[in-house]
């Protein structure tokens, strides 16, 4: 790694947070990552979304330290003050509730009163009190994701790393996942997270999205929906069905810069953004 | 249905592990069995002592391998020299007839030896040391120990570690503020300890049960199981780093486990194998463990005889739990390595 590689001269922002900056990592011959920006402001919510394989777990675990950069830095706090919640949550089957906060606790040298106020805060803000005493394994995807997030936070770190913490969770609990995700960052924390869903990606302070490992959009949603390329119009039969999605009972068309949008304006939201960029990368690829 | 099958032939096609299991092992079993599966003892380490030495083993048949003589030793030298796995046979030519000294925990080189000495008749006195009755389970016992601490260490050990791999845990590990020691020491001493526990038992049962001696030095026999157990362990933690499910894990387990149980000498006697055969099961740690479990519980040896056997375990243990730890420690920790990481966050 080089000194100029470490410096992360790139898309770099007046103040630097942490974050991953112009990085790029590689799988042996496949380049999962290529030259990728995600800065994570202290305070706020920053949200990377894709398709399978666009790289948003892989970006997140090499923010969290877990997946070596080839090329980039990535600016993070100490192992004490990161929070990570990898893929499926990663909780250990047959342990308690309890035992979780336990071992996760003791890892972070957490004791005595300390540990029961934040193993009572972690019980109140998650809805877990009453399973307790039961193991990972005897509990809901979305209880288990819940145990997850609070794991992750007992510490109060200043960096929170949530790969896709509510896929597979039923929308009840996508909601409290949401609020738990929400306290974090108000209390100051630096939260990135990834998701397929991008109604819970519109909420984040800042949005970026990955296609194939590459950046196809960032920064506030608003300003991601304002700067999709080309325009957005409700399909018709005569539209090219390879730049055509659905929404609801409607079907959306995409018409790249300089072309003729034929069909009723639509009001463009962000999934339209996404699309309207990721066919906009094709047309040009 | 056909679909099934071609879906099935292509799954397969490409799970190298299921098709080493299918094509590798068989061959691999063929060859071992054919020439290790076998129980015939056609020579046997012998020792003659006594004033008549020399005459005496002239006259032995070939089965006997004389590798030397000794005038001047007495009985308990001779005994000495069984006790000490110097031969499998002494002859001690200072009685009238001579007294043949059989090592009885080499069972099967013990039975073909006393069937030979029997031949005799009156003209030779054979007297089977440490197993007079020459009892399998005597012999088995000492080798099962080891057999168990290679199936816990070995095969338990590594689906323990890659089922942290296969839920996504090793990763919340890692990011969390544990040394990799610490995450490699917590992983392992339970199954170290578990693993003892094992061994006490099936040792304590074995002298219950079956009556098994037990004559040697019980801290040396810790020693060596402890040495031995570093050596299973690592193989272990070998096997994780290199499987993704518990079902490749358990698949390369059976693999080291299989040749260790066919050319330990815990079944088939090395004695009986060709010399190629019996060069790799001295390459297999649990044929160095049944030698000292055999020797420390049957035969009373001590450190003396023992060392060079509990050397190339203490050599085996070194080289695979350090190749193990570097290992599990880069899945561990690889961005730690590599990464350009800054601590905090800086104003410009």
């Amino acid at each position: 790694m080089t000194s100029e590689a470490r410096a992360g001269t790139k898309d770099e922002p007046r103040r630097r947070d942490f974050g991953a900056y112009g990085v790029s990592v590689r799988f042996d011959d496949v380049r999962a990552l290529e030259d990728v920006t995600l800065p994570v402001p202290a305070g706020a919510v920053t949200a990377v979304v894709g398709g399978d394989g666009a790289g948003k777990s892989t970006l997140l675990r090499a923010l969290a330290g877990v997946v070596p950069v080839e090329h980039g830095s990535v600016v993070a706090p100490d192992r004490r003050r990161i929070g990570f919640m990898p893929t499926g949550g990663g909780t250990w089957a047959e342990l308690t509730v309890d035992e979780h906060v336990d071992f996760v606790g003791a890892a972070h040298r957490l004791r005595g009163s300390d540990l029961e106020r934040r193993r009572e805060r972690l019980l109140d803000a998650t809805g877990l009190r009453e399973a307790r005493r039961r193991l990972a394994s005897q509990l809901s995807g979305g209880m288990r994701q819940k145990l997850a997030f609070g794991l992750a936070t007992l510490h109060d770190p200043v960096l929170l790393v949530l790969d896709e913490p509510s896929t597979g969770v039923d929308p009840v609990s996508r909601v409290d996942l949401w609020r738990l995700v929400a306290q974090a960052a108000s209390a100051g924390a630096a939260v990135a997270f990834s998701t397929t869903y991008l109604d819970e990606a519109e909420r984040a302070g800042t949005v970026l999205v990955l296609d194939q490992g590459r950046t196809l959009l960032s920064g506030p949603p608003d300003d991601v929906v304002r700067g999709a390329p080309g325009h957005v119009r409700r399909a018709t039969a005569t539209h090219d069905p390879a730049r055509t999605w659905r929404r609801g009972r409607e079907v959306r068309a995409w018409f790249p810069v300089g072309a003729e949008p034929v069909g009723q304006a639509v009001p463009v939201d962000l999934e339209d953004a996404v699309v309207a960029a990721a066919l906009a990368r094709e047309a040009t690829a | 249905m056909r679909a099934m099958i071609v879906k099935e032939f292509r799954e397969l096609r490409r799970d190298h592990r299921t098709m080493a299991m299918l094509f590798a092992l068989p061959i691999v079993l063929l060859v071992v069995f054919g020439y290790a599966a076998n129980f015939t003892i056609d020579s046997i380490s012998t020792q003659v002592v006594g004033p008549h030495a020399d005459q005496v083993a002239t006259l032995l048949p070939p089965l006997f391998d004389v590798q030397g003589t000794d005038p001047g030793a007495t009985a308990d030298d001779a005994r000495g020299l069984v006790r000490d796995d110097v031969a499998d046979v002494v002859l001690d030519t200072s009685t009238s007839p001579p007294t043949a000294y059989v090592d009885g925990s080499s069972l099967f080189v013990a039975q073909t030896a006393s069937a030979a000495l029997g031949r005799a008749g009156d003209q030779v006195l054979t007297e089977v040391l440490f197993n007079p009755d020459l009892t399998t389970s005597w012999v088995m016992v000492p080798a099962l120990v080891g057999l168990i601490l290679t199936f816990v260490g070995t095969i338990i050990t590594s689906i323990g570690l890659v089922r942290e791999r296969q839920t996504g845990t090793l990763e919340q590990l890692a990011v969390m503020p544990l040394r990799p020691a610490d995450v490699i020491v917590g992983k392992i001493a339970p199954y170290f300890l578990l693993a003892s526990f094992d061994m006490l038992v099936v040792t304590l049962l074995g002298v219950w049960i079956f009556g098994v001696p037990f004559n040697g030095n019980p801290a040396l026999f810790a020693l060596a199981a402890a040495t031995f157990l570093f050596v299973v362990l690592g193989v272990g933690v070998l096997i994780s780093t290199a499987s993704q499910t518990q079902g490749q894990a358990i698949q390369v387990a059976l693999m080291t486990l299989m040749p260790q149980i066919l050319l330990s000498g815990f079944i088939f006697p090395l004695q009986a194998m060709p010399a190629a055969i019996s060069w790799i099961g001295y390459c297999l740690p649990l044929t160095w463990f049944v030698k000292v479990s055999q020797g420390i519980m049957l035969r009373g040896a001590g450190l003396d005889s023992l060392w060079p056997a509990l050397v190339v375990l203490a050599a085996m243990a070194v080289l695979v739990f350090s190749a193990a730890v570097l290992r599990f420690r880069r899945d561990l920790a690889p961005a730690r390595r590599t990464t350009a990481r800054t601590a905090e966050p800086v104003s410009a």
